[in-house]
């Protein structure tokens, strides 16, 4: 399923109370307020569905594959998902 | 950040009540539950996928008493960010 595809969906379930246009702009602003809380060091907890956060790696040296060259890797961010209980189950039926 | 921050980011957003963007913002995660649930991944583009993968059954050990037991095979979700995610949460 794409995000296109869940918009889809979404309208169609709630037919009559909510047009498509609604749709897609509650869901393209619900990922982008999801990816600005993981940006701004949020953790997001959704019941059922699962917990988004994001963890520091620190820089580190790495390797060029190609030539063996030692290059340093600057620091970043990871984020991790971890699936609820209800979702875990669900999928796991 | 909770379900309920989600709603009231959106609601003050949208021009529709509090309580429809509840419902909209439920109906979305219903849906991504059915369709995992249904061993379909869900792709979200500029966000992440979410990708169900199947582990096969294996022999684990209880790390307390050492004793040797079966993990059946299982289902699992993994979630992969997509590049803007990473992009995004880095810059």
């Amino acid at each position: 399923m794409t995000k296109s595809q869940l918009i889809e969906i979404v309208t169609e379930k709630l037919a009559g109370s909510l047009s498509k246009k609604d749709a897609e702009l509650i869901v393209n602003t619900l990922f982008r307020d999801m990816g600005d809380a993981l940006k701004s060091g949020d953790k997001i907890e959704i019941r059922g569905v699962g917990s988004f956060k994001t963890i520091a790696r620190g820089k580190r040296i790495g390797r060029n594959p190609k030539t063996g060259e030692k290059v340093e890797v600057a620091e970043k961010k990871a984020i991790f998902f971890k699936p609820g209980k209800e979702l875990k189950e669900r999928v796991d039926n | 950040m909770t379900k309920a921050d989600i709603v009231e980011n959106i609601y003050e957003r949208v021009g529709i009540s509090k309580k429809e963007t509840a419902s909209v913002v439920q109906t979305i995660f219903d849906t991504m539950k059915e369709t995992l649930e249904s061993e379909e991944n869900v792709k979200i583009s500029g966000f992440g996928n979410f990708v169900i993968r199947k582990k096969r059954a294996r022999r684990g050990r209880n790390p307390q008493t050492g004793e040797e037991i079966e993990i059946s095979a299982r289902k699992v979700i993994t979630f992969k960010p997509s590049n803007v995610l990473k992009d995004l949460i880095n810059s």
